[in-house]
């Protein structure tokens, strides 16, 4: 099946990339644009058709190696 | 007295250290590859500086798994003497032997020129030959230096008077100007509780000879043998 984990900065956190981006945006004319955070997605193929438990297993991957905690937080899509 | 000193895939400070620790020291040390476990009997053990596993995913996020991080670990928990220098400061907070994170600088670029930092704690084995309080210069080459931490980890680590070495400038004023990252109150490195795991940004190894300008970084290294001598 196919996982999708989203890595973010956590709320509150500050977040260097996303704040360049939000400048660079207000630059092109963007001027709507209130904030920005910049992640990463992770397109993950898990052998296997439990979604239930694939979701359990992407979890443990995010917490022990995709994301750091202390800064970032993420989500789970199990896409198919 | 033996150093150890770590090598990543991508570490390109092992030389620097093992140069400072052998040449410039006399003392013993040794390369321990990171896929062994076994640290040769080193007094103190050294995470250099570098770009291991090329910072894929996250600097230090991929070496922390490396199989000598588990010796590291039990040697640390037993009191032995691990420093962290760049790369390594980062190997050493993701793999949880220090507290907090590091972000991208805040300027968004890597960052190499020479830093003031004041001395805040004397009390470890690499800080004990400088006086508290004072200046030292050191450089810095890095792209993720700016350190974070939850308030409650930020405070404790004040409280117990954790920060190592905080950035400054040259007279010691801890100003805003003087950070080069954007690191959380201007925190360039820090340890342990028990302060027997040191890390820090600037790079010792690579201000130890007078050949090289500046010889500040020695100190970091003498503390250790003065320490482990003592104990």
């Amino acid at each position: 099946m196919k996982v999708e984990v989203r890595v973010y900065p956590r709320e509150g956190v500050l977040d260097p990339q996303g704040k360049a981006i939000a400048a660079a945006l207000g630059r092109l004319g963007h001027s709507g644009v209130r904030d920005v955070r910049a992640g990463k997605v992770f397109f993950i193929e898990i052998a296997g058709s439990d979604a239930k438990a694939i979701e359990a297993d992407a979890k443990k991957m995010a917490e022990e190696l995709l994301a750091n905690t202390t800064i970032e937080g993420f989500d789970i899509r199990v896409v198919a | 007295m033996k150093f150890g000193i770590v090598v990543f895939p991508g570490s390109n400070c092992d030389e620097d250290c093992y140069h400072v620790a052998k040449d410039l020291l006399g003392c013993e040390a040794d390369y321990i590859w990171h896929h062994d476990r076994d640290l040769k009997g080193a007094d103190a053990v050294i995470l250099p500086g570098g770009f291991a596993y090329g910072d894929y995913l996250r600097a230090g996020a991929l070496a922390r798994f490396s199989p000598v991080m588990e010796s590291v670990a039990e040697f640390a928990k037993k009191g032995g003497a691990v420093l962290g220098i760049c790369n390594g400061f980062q190997v050493l907070l993701e793999a949880g032997l220090l507290p907090g994170a590091m972000q991208i600088n805040r300027g968004l670029r890597y960052v190499c020129r020479d830093v003031h930092m004041k001395v805040e704690n004397d009390a470890t084995p690499f800080t004990a030959l400088y006086p508290k309080g004072s200046v030292v210069k050191m450089p810095i080459g890095h792209m993720e230096g700016n350190y974070t931490a939850p308030p409650d980890v930020l405070g404790a680590l004040e409280r117990e008077g954790r920060v190592v070495f905080r950035y400054c400038d040259a007279e010691g004023r801890v100003v805003d100007s003087a950070n080069p990252n954007g690191s959380t109150a201007g925190i360039a490195g820090i340890c342990n509780r028990e302060g027997n795991v040191v890390g820090l940004m600037p790079h010792p190894d690579r201000c130890s000879e007078s050949l090289l300008g500046n010889d500040a970084g020695i100190k970091m290294f003498e503390s250790a043998v003065a320490a482990l001598a003592a104990r």
